[in-house]
């Protein structure tokens, strides 16, 4: 692998490899006044979103890490929060500013829509003057933070793409890369391969925790053996045929080589290099999302049937082995690992090709996703609001 | 040789089509990955790719292996070369 890319410095030292001006609304009814503004702004990015209004508790404050975390992320140059009212919106802020980055916030209470949208845009533009004079500089690989998650899985799935983006990741792993993990429940029936991967008791202890805490959700809330869901009716089409399967089949993305060394809280960005597991939905825009708040700058997304999820601000490779849906939809897909079911590359090779496209991707290239407009940002809700 | 199914390790129960269109009737040719080994199998059921085919007879709650780990239990009757899929075998959890 290649020891050296171009990518963005931040302030603080973190590197990406984008350099968006997002503007991030604190809640639901401050999209429309966010729109106006990415509207008015070139080179500026609306993130809307469907909540931020009576959270409390636990879901409150994932709803905050989430927002700080995307405006955290290196692949942002700068943040432009707006809000309805300014108290949680400079909680928003001030979170961001910790980075260095610029970053100001606007309250649509007492100015309404047209003079927010107005001081709003001046600050914006200045945002977009300045991060057009970032220059990519050259990084080192290993500052790369790398996630992955897969989507509309099927057995070819577990039989070629995940043990590539496997691969990739025991390749990081050697390298010093961040590299993470996630989906709770569609670890369900691998779970005890994870805990025979995690570094220490602490880290068994809190894998289970995070497991046990998912499964509890599933078992409250069930009226079935979840069939209908997980796996999906896309999973089911593709040939996967129980939670299980699909699981055995998810885990090859962590490869054999990395020990887990650390389970993470949702959006809570890791303390060091290596492989991590971080609680999360399994539905694939909910974990993006969160993998991009949680400081990732790059993502993994193999797929079966053809999940076309992308994320505003993190880039998705997506890769494939499914001869039919690459023939079928071909436009969605980074890397066919398609070779592998017909034994002309081995999984060596298939992990370079990934690792590959990694590289394009973080000194430039775009995506599928995002050359498509793919830009689900899809914030995880953990319960009703007040 | 060309192959139309794989499998994961020797000790699974079943394979994975990977080429479209096999049909009953077919004599198919297997790679098992692990093991690097081939096999032969003839399809008593049309496989979609991606779908499985029982590589052994199964009875009413045997348990099915794939990745030499268990993935469900079987609830209708599947002979060696069948489809085994959502329709003879159900998930053991939830």
């Amino acid at each position: 692998m290649e020891k050296k890319f171009m990518g963005y410095r931040r302030e603080n030292g973190r590197v990406g490899i984008r350099n968006h001006v997002i503007i991030l609304p604190l809640d639901d009814l401050s999209n429309a006044a966010c729109e106006s503004v990415a509207n008015n702004v070139k080179g500026t990015m609306a993130l809307p979103h469907a909540y931020g209004r009576l959270q409390f508790g636990e879901d409150l404050e994932l709803h905050f890490r989430t927002l700080i975390g995307t405006g955290c992320n290196p692949n942002v140059a700068a943040v432009i929060v707006i809000g309805i009212e300014p108290i949680w919106t400079d909680r928003i802020v001030q979170g961001i500013a910790k980075t260095g980055k610029p970053v100001a916030g606007f309250a649509i209470e007492k100015s309404g829509d047209f003079n927010t949208i107005c001081a709003a845009s001046k600050k914006a533009k200045e945002f977009v003057h300045y991060a057009t004079e970032q220059q990519r500089v050259e990084c080192e690989t290993s500052e790369l933070w790398v996630s992955t998650k897969c989507g509309e899985s099927d057995t070819t799935s577990g039989i070629a793409t995940n043990p590539t983006v496997g691969n990739a990741y025991d390749k990081l792993y050697a390298n010093g890369n961040t590299i993470l993990f996630g989906e709770t429940t569609e670890l369900t029936g691998g779970e005890h391969l994870v805990l025979e991967r995690c570094a220490n008791d602490q880290v068994r202890k809190d894998f289970q925790f995070y497991f046990d805490r998912y499964a509890k959700v599933v078992d409250d809330h069930k009226t079935n053996d979840l069939s209908d869901s997980q796996p999906t009716k896309g999973n089911i089409e593709g040939g996967l045929t129980t939670i299980e399967e699909k699981a055995l089949g998810n885990i090859q993305k962590i490869g054999t080589k990395a020990p887990v060394v650390g389970a993470l809280e949702k959006a809570v960005e890791p303390t060091g290099p290596g492989l991590w597991f971080q609680d999360s939905s399994s539905a694939a825009a909910e974990q993006v999302t969160l993998c991009a708040a949680s400081g990732f700058v790059v993502h993994f997304f193999p797929t079966g049937q053809g999940n076309i999820i992308g994320n505003p601000i993190l880039p998705v490779i997506k890769l494939c082995s499914n001869p039919r849906t690459l023939r079928t939809m071909s436009e969605h897909f980074d890397v066919d690992v398609s070779g592998l079911l017909r034994r002309e590359i081995n999984l060596d090779q298939a992990g370079d090709m990934a690792l590959d496209m990694m590289l394009r991707t973080a000194n430039g290239r775009h995506t599928a996703a995002e050359v498509l407009g793919h830009r689900e940002f899809i914030m995880t809700k953990l319960y009703e609001s007040a | 040789m060309a192959i139309d199914f794989l499998v994961h390790e020797a000790a699974d129960g079943v394979g994975v089509a990977v080429v479209e269109g096999l049909s009953a009737g077919q004599e198919i040719t297997g790679w098992v990955m692990k093991e690097d080994q081939t096999v032969t199998i003839k399809l008593l059921s049309d496989i979609p790719i991606g779908h499985k085919v029982a590589l052994r007879d199964y009875a009413v709650g045997d348990t099915v292996i794939k990745y030499n780990t268990d993935i469900g239990k079987v609830v209708a009757p599947i002979k060696k070369g069948e489809h085994l899929h959502v329709h003879n075998v159900k998930t053991k959890r939830w």
